[in-house]
């Protein structure tokens, strides 16, 4: 019996063979840049020492992240990566589907061809010249804000010392970023949408804001809900190109509104060598990551079965 | 669609005009506050110094000036070099990642492959879980020893998983009978996906391409974790970074022997870097952009 079942996945493996070689340099990358550091996070439980090695260096426990609540790190860390996804989620969307509705209602295609290729402009180029646009706006001499604040007759506002502005100007970034390349989702959806309905609503005499309200807005739903619920697994990612180039990772002044897990593990690990604490913050990350997805797929399936993952 | 918003023109009441005014108006707004920062950027790098301290950044050069770019091009050698390095890295990053891509997204939507669900469980499980930032170094700098090395910036880009299952889907909307066919005219699996399948799917291939191009052109993050700050050539971003933050990087170019260090132009010449580490990508978007929101339209909208 256990013969025949090897025979079988040998003639299985042999009829496949041309396709396992050719999904063998997919199967090396990620294990080599995807699983290989797996294990790795077993540095949260050491007093990691670099001429040891990870397996070597003395094993703590729990006491890395011991410091790390009793610091209060942590608690801040998660709040700002939590509450920032979320602003960023919930605005970004309301945004977007706004923008679509819109750029569904412009019927010259060629204004909504141009307006659709300077809205994702901003999606083409690094955070790194994100971050200079940023510090053009909000350099303290002679950035933007400051030079309408003074021709108003207002003071300036010492922006890189304050950090209670940080959180609007990041959501506004964000915002700019993202919007035009997440409203071409929705519209796609919009351009989906059977013709007929819309004709139909049309001859009952339906206004366009009628059409919006009772017709476009449900179809939209569910692209939101999904698109939300897959934001929420990712919810203890924060986005290290957006914080690192807008804020810096080491301006301590801001630290209490602008420091998410990224940056924290970032100036670990760089400027403090600090790996084992970097480690523990990741673990939290990717463990409890990883429960906020099977939850969250879990959800999806409840809701709309077709959308899960797995 | 065009024809149904005609005939229901002739009969647009009030609410319905508002509402084409305010599409048109906060449409072409936004589309504006997303086009400005990059006319102000350019138009600033080619004013006077003095000129913007004095009245800010500006929308149209009020003093025209080219001394940012002759202070950048002062000592071209180092933005020369990033720039060839960003250009090689792009076009061999692009080429073999978007063979890689494709060829895996081929292999996994084959309904025949036995492995596929395992594969691409084990390919979208990478996305669930990760050992962070620190395995990863450690990986890099004493496992690969590639610290230092320009193969860091080339090879962690050539896959993401992301990317892989955009690809699958839109390999599935190539119908199997393709395949099928060249398998009872006697075609190998791998020729029927060079010959036949790559040519099919040109538009998914310009879409991830876009999306490697992209990353790779816009790549800093593993220049600045793996590269010594001591490397005389840097991604093109990178290069952007430091002089943007480091304001020596400016001082200590051949022209500031000239320019007195007070009149050097340091702000316009971060802004003229960023014109030309930028200009490339901006201007290539145009041609590329119909393949690329029709790409992501496919891709997004699960069918």
């Amino acid at each position: 019996m256990s013969s025949k079942s090897k025979s079988n996945a040998w003639k299985t493996f042999k009829q496949n063979k041309t396709l396992v070689i050719m999904s063998l340099p997919a199967i090396v990358f990620f294990f080599i840049f995807s699983y290989i550091p797996m294990p790795g996070i077993y540095i949260a439980f050491t007093d990691y020492r670099y001429d040891l090695g990870i397996f070597k260096s003395p094993f703590v426990g729990f006491e890395n992240f011991r410091f790390l609540i009793e610091s209060g790190d942590l608690l801040r860390l998660v709040r700002n990566t939590v509450l920032y996804n979320i602003a960023f989620i919930l605005v970004g969307n309301i945004f977007q589907i706004f923008l679509a509705l819109l750029l569904n209602e412009i019927n010259n295609r060629t204004y909504r061809k141009i307006t659709q290729s300077f809205m994702l402009l901003p999606h083409f180029i690094s955070y790194v010249l994100v971050g200079l646009f940023v510090y053009n706006v909000m350099n303290y001499d002679y950035g933007l804000l400051n030079i309408l604040l003074k021709k108003v007759g207002l003071n300036p506002i010492p922006t890189y010392s304050n950090p209670d502005i940080w959180p609007y100007v990041l959501v506004a970034v964000n915002l700019w970023k993202n919007a035009g390349y997440g409203s071409i989702i929705y519209f796609a959806t919009l351009t989906s949408i059977d013709p007929e309905i819309i004709e139909s609503a049309m001859i009952d005499g339906a206004s366009h804001v009628q059409k919006i309200r009772y017709i476009l807005l449900p179809l939209l739903r569910p692209t939101f809900v999904i698109l939300l619920l897959f934001s929420l697994g990712g919810i203890l990612r924060g986005d290290f190109g957006l914080f690192y180039n807008v804020v810096g990772a080491t301006n301590a002044l801001l630290y209490e509104k602008t420091d998410i897990i990224e940056t924290f593990v970032f100036r670990s690990l760089v400027n403090d060598f600090n790996f084992s604490m970097a480690s523990a913050v990741s673990f939290f990350q990717s463990v409890f990551g990883f429960f906020l997805v099977v939850f969250t797929n879990w959800l999806v399936k409840k809701i709309e079965p077709d959308y899960a993952l797995f | 669609m065009e024809r149904i918003e005609k005939s229901a023109s002739y009969k647009m009441s009030a609410s319905d005009i508002n509402l084409k005014i305010l599409a048109y108006t906060v449409v072409g707004i936004f589309a504006l506050i997303c086009l400005i920062p990059f006319v102000v950027m350019t138009s600033s790098s080619f004013n006077l110094e003095s000129d913007i301290i004095k009245n800010g950044y500006c929308l149209f050069p009020r003093k025209f000036s080219l001394l940012a770019y002759k202070v950048i091009f002062s000592a071209p050698d180092r933005l020369i070099g990033s720039y060839i390095l960003t250009i090689c890295n792009t076009l061999l990053g692009t080429t073999i990642g978007l063979f890689l891509i494709s060829m895996t997204g081929y292999v996994l939507q084959r309904p025949d492959y036995a492995y596929r669900n395992a594969i691409s469980f084990y390919i979208y499980f990478t996305t669930l879980f990760s050992g962070g930032l620190v395995p990863y170094y450690l990986l890099i700098t004493r496992g690969l020893h590639l610290k230092d090395n320009y193969l860091v910036l080339l090879i962690p880009g050539l896959m993401n998983p992301w990317l892989i299952i955009l690809m699958k889907n839109f390999m599935k909307s190539i119908p199997h009978e393709i395949t099928e066919s060249a398998k009872i005219d006697g075609a190998g699996d791998f020729t029927i996906f060079i010959k036949l399948i790559l040519p099919l799917a040109k538009p998914a291939l310009a879409t991830v391409g876009l999306f490697l191009a992209l990353g790779y052109w816009n790549e800093w993050f593993n220049g600045m974790l793996f590269l010594s700050t001591t490397m005389k050539y840097k991604p093109l971003q990178l290069y952007l970074y430091e002089i943007i933050t480091k304001a020596d990087m400016l001082r200590n170019t051949p022209a500031s022997k000239y320019i007195p260090p007070q009149n050097l132009p340091t702000e316009t010449a971060k802004l003229a870097t960023a014109v030309i580490a930028t200009g490339p990508i901006v201007l290539a978007y145009p041609f590329v952009q119909r393949y690329f929101i029709k790409g992501i339209t496919i891709g997004a909208v699960k069918g």
